[in-house]
């Protein structure tokens, strides 16, 4: 019955769903519906306010006794080992990099989403808010993105007053520009590094905290067990990658903020040691793994150059404001100079089909028509096996509107990186872009307070589940991490916490012995194998099986043909992997064969994932799921809910997932398909 | 392109290390400084051999994880990062020596890997603005100047790769520590510490074994963010300032 999940007094707008396919049936067993325990109730705008006060306190005294671990120290996890060390609790933050400044949130572009409504362009949270829900087709639980919108303002304050150098008129206050679609100027930006600045101003923010003793800083460290004692996170197993060392840590609560699994895709724009790892393992504890299949996937990209390549390099999206983007008519011309290609045999696709929205259309349209119009032969650029993976993004007309100049003033670090990377000079030579892996909106399953379901298990930034469905806007990945970190975890923790002081484990306890050498085991393992290939060779493979049947289109019999694929890679992984070196030193061989195993897992995972969801929705685009005119369908109906995996045991072994369904149900906002017509 | 390849192995922090050479074929124009040593370790890996450690990781230019000595020049012939150098830069049958950073500050832990954590030492110090969460006033109650905002921004995109040093015939950090004092210290939001912080981040780098800036500016010709040289005459100034009203 719709509504079934919600408390007193409110009405829904939606039905909960019923499904009625089953594209994945004997690859999953069915669990019971999952219900988020601590939803809040009552009019949107107080939820978060109200639950702020009902949630019990800590006093400073007793903060001094309880000991927190937060892995991964990007917007998510740097921010809230600032904050907690500064509220007086006993952090201790880890990664894998020699410094917390490397964590990716450092290589963000665009800029970070506010409802400050600065220009009195009718912005607001409820604007923000209804923005991100539309923007992530329906698939986001509406509390927690009002909630994201509500504390966006303090967001900025906060990182201005820690001298987050972000754009400014000449007025000396703070500039915003509008971005991905919008229509309102809401987004805070420092030129074309606004998280790197963000991501330093947390970082010194937590490294303030260090200096002060709240926060103990543990860097080339991985984090390889969760330890779970009756039921509750109380530690970490990680890996001193210096020395080799196994090491326990244990605390009364553990924060993963350890980012996406983007690179399960190997070529993706994610930083090479970007993993999942950590929250795979907790998955394998029992945490749930919430809408794995969900991945963003970035239209303006620059294209792959050979096999060699180990990443792609994202060009900001603002790039679509000015340029052009087109493939030639005609199949014959793909190898020509584009400058020889006169106007009348030039496609400009985005234009011709969507005319009101054109080179401007969401993400997931611009990236899939590329994808499109390369299946069709007419890609531009070299040759990568059999196939050219690119189109033009010109920039002529923009040229001859505002000068050489003028393009050079908007965009010239963008301009200056890419023909750095490709060797050819885009003020002469249209560009080539071509859709790349970014983002994943997929991750651990939390409630209201960002605990997963295990208890003493919180889950922040893109590591959770993610506040914003199947396909989030331009400059609110940003506004999550910080608003996980600085603002909502501090406050959700406490409540946890304050059911403190917890009983007392030590070193020897069954569940730490255990967890420890299961790690141990593993490592050796790995180290054992002796056969002939290297864990990239795998991730590789991994990767190719990843992009081609689940990633910008899925179809249900390319997803059956990956997890056949995937399941004779993992078998043979486990047989033929070659890892040399040793345990007990910097070994880098190693450090992947621990992460390629993992990806292996959730790449199963993922494509079980997409088999069940058969319906179109933002960036996944279902093709038995399409409009007449081959637009994304989505189907509300059947599966309006977030779908929550648990571990059942290895497929090899005969282990099948079980899938949780949390009904997503609307109050305050009315489900609509999304046009760009 | 085929290239010969002499590169510094160093076991352990306590290990010697030496050169070794290693030939590598099938390098592409189009790949950048790190893949065509990603070729060369599955080439190693084939043949039973280690592969060489070495640090990067987002490989789009601003992680600041990279490092590298190529010829003798911190990140290579060219004003950029090392992830962002590419083999293009190079010609076949060229002979490439490859180090690690050299400084005392930054102790080698294998092969070309170094620990750099003496920034984040520094950082410590001082080079930030103390502002707890929560008590942030309004964004626009302190407006800045364009022209200072601009500033605070062009030397705040310092990505802590320790190029400065590594260039530095001296070893000094003061490009690093110029960048980071400039930045806070243009801003409204800097000045309650300004003074402090100057004296206590000069003092952790000279503790931390980094050498006294001579002028030289390598670390500004080397820097892949083209932080300038005048950080540091900043720095001086900040430096002297303070020391002379009792800081």
């Amino acid at each position: 019955m719709a509504g079934s999940t919600l408390h007193d007094g409110l009405t829904p707008l939606n039905e909960a769903s019923v499904q009625k396919s089953d594209d994945a049936h004997g690859y999953y067993t069915l669990g019971d519906k999952l219900v988020d325990p601590v939803a809040p109730v009552g009019p949107i705008a107080e939820r978060w306010t109200t639950r702020k006060f009902e949630n019990r306190l800590v006093n400073p005294a007793n903060r001094r006794k309880l000991d927190v671990i937060i892995v991964g120290t990007g917007l998510a996890g740097g921010a809230a080992a600032a904050t907690l060390g500064e509220a007086g609790y006993n952090v201790k933050s880890f990664c894998y990099q020699d410094s917390p400044r490397r964590a990716h949130s450092i290589a963000a572009q665009g800029g970070i989403n506010a409802a400050k409504n600065y220009k009195e362009d009718g912005d607001s949270t409820f604007r923000l808010f209804y923005d991100t829900v539309k923007g992530g087709d329906y698939r986001s639980r509406e509390s927690n993105v009002y909630r994201l919108a509500e504390v966006s303002a303090n967001i900025i304050d906060q990182c201005v007053a820690q001298g987050v150098p972000f754009a400014r008129d000449y007025g000396g206050l703070l500039d915003n520009r509008s971005f991905g679609g919008v229509q309102v100027s809401r987004t805070f930006y420092a030129r074309g590094q606004t998280g790197q600045q963000l991501l330093i101003g947390a970082y010194q923010a937590m490294e303030r905290q260090v200096a002060a003793g709240t926060v103990e800083q543990f860097t080339r460290h991985e984090m390889l067990e969760l330890v779970v004692v009756d039921g509750k996170a109380r530690g970490i197993i990680a890996r001193d990658m210096v020395t080799g060392e196994i090491e326990t840590h244990l605390a009364d609560v553990v924060v993963l903020a350890t980012g996406g699994y983007g690179n399960v895709f190997f070529l993706s724009t994610n930083a090479m040691g970007s993993n999942v790892t950590a929250a795979w393992r907790a998955h394998r504890k029992g945490a749930y793994m919430a809408n794995p299949c969900y991945t963003q996937i970035h239209p303006t990209c620059i294209p792959v150059s050979g096999d060699h390549q180990s990443k792609l390099t994202l060009m900001s999206e603002s790039l679509r404001n000015d340029g052009r983007i087109w493939v030639p008519k005609k199949k014959e011309d793909c190898d020509k100079d584009p400058r020889d290609i006169p106007e009348e045999d030039r496609d400009y696709y985005l234009e011709r089909i969507y005319p009101s929205f054109g080179n401007l259309v969401p993400r997931d349209i611009a990236s899939r028509q590329a994808k499109n119009m390369c299946d069709e032969g007419r890609g531009v650029g070299p040759m990568v096996g059999d196939f050219r993976r690119g189109v033009y993004l010109d920039f002529t007309d923009a040229i001859k509107r505002y000068g050489k100049a003028g393009v050079e003033e908007k965009y010239d670090n963008l301009f200056d990186m890419y023909e750095r990377i490709t060797g050819e000079n885009p003020y002469e030579v249209p560009m080539r872009i071509y859709p790349a892996v970014h983002y994943v909106m997929g991750g651990l399953w939390v409630d209201y307070h960002l605990q997963s379901n295990i208890p003493g298990l919180f889950v922040s930034g893109e590591a959770n589940f993610s506040d914003h469905g199947a396909n989030r806007l331009g400059a609110s990945a940003l506004m999550q991490g910080l608003a996980d970190g600085y603002f909502v975890l501090p406050n959700t923790i406490r409540d946890y916490l304050a059911d403190g002081p917890f009983e007392k484990i030590d070193e020897s306890h069954e569940a730490v012995v255990e967890a420890k050498r299961s790690v141990q085991e593993r490592i050796d393992r790995f180290l054992s194998i002796d056969g002939t290939r290297s864990a990239d060779s795998y991730h590789k493979e991994l990767g190719n099986i990843m992009w081609e049947y689940c990633g910008m289109e899925r179809t249900e019999e390319g997803l059956r043909k990956a997890i056949d694929l995937i399941r004779e890679l993992k078998a043979d992984f486990w047989s033929n992997l070659k890892v040399l070196g040793s345990a007990d030193t910097l070994n880098q061989s190693l450090e992947k064969a621990g992460r390629v195993a993992d990806f292996i897992e959730l790449g199963e995972l993922m494509c079980i994932d997409a088999l069940n969801r058969r319906e179109s929705c933002g960036g996944h685009f279902r093709a038995e799921s399409q409009t007449d005119d081959g637009e994304a369908l989505r189907h509300d109906d059947e599966f309006a809910y977030v779908a929550a995996w648990e571990w059942g045991g290895d497929s090899l072994e005969g282990g099948q997932p079980v899938l949780h369904k949390e009904d997503l149900i609307y109050t305050a906002i009315e489900m609509k398909q999304r046009s760009y017509k | 392109m085929n290239l010969t390849l002499k590169i510094w192995r160093q076991d352990g922090p306590d290990d010697t290390g030496g050169i070794h050479t290693y030939e590598v074929s099938g390098i592409s124009q189009d790949m950048s400084f790190l893949e065509m040593l990603d070729v060369l370790n599955e080439q190693l890996n084939e043949k039973g051999e280690e592969p060489v450690a070495f640090d990067s990781d987002c490989r789009e230019g601003i992680c600041g994880m990279c490092s590298l000595m190529i010829n003798g020049e911190a990140h290579g012939p060219e004003v950029t990062t090392t992830c962002q150098l590419h083999m293009r830069s190079f010609s076949d049958g060229d002979t490439i020596t490859i180090e690690p950073w050299r400084a005392e500050p930054f102790p080698v832990i294998k092969d070309l890997v170094v620990d750099r954590s003496a920034f984040d030492r520094i950082i410590q110090s001082g080079g930030f603005v103390s502002a707890n969460t929560g008590s942030a006033p309004e964004a626009n109650a302190a407006p800045v100047p364009r022209d200072k905002a601009m500033r605070a921004f062009n030397v705040a995109t310092c990505i802590g790769c320790g190029a400065c040093v590594a260039a530095c015939p001296n070893g000094s950090a003061s490009l690093f520590l110029g960048a980071k004092i400039t930045h806070l210290g243009e801003l409204p939001q800097g000045q309650p510490e300004r003074w402090t912080r100057v004296v206590d981040m000069v003092g952790q780098h000279d503790h931390e074994g980094f050498g006294g800036c001579t002028n030289i500016g390598e670390c500004a010709a080397a820097c892949p963010k083209e932080i300038p040289l005048d950080v540091i005459s900043q720095l001086n100034k900040d430096l002297r300032t303070a020391l002379k009203n009792g800081h």
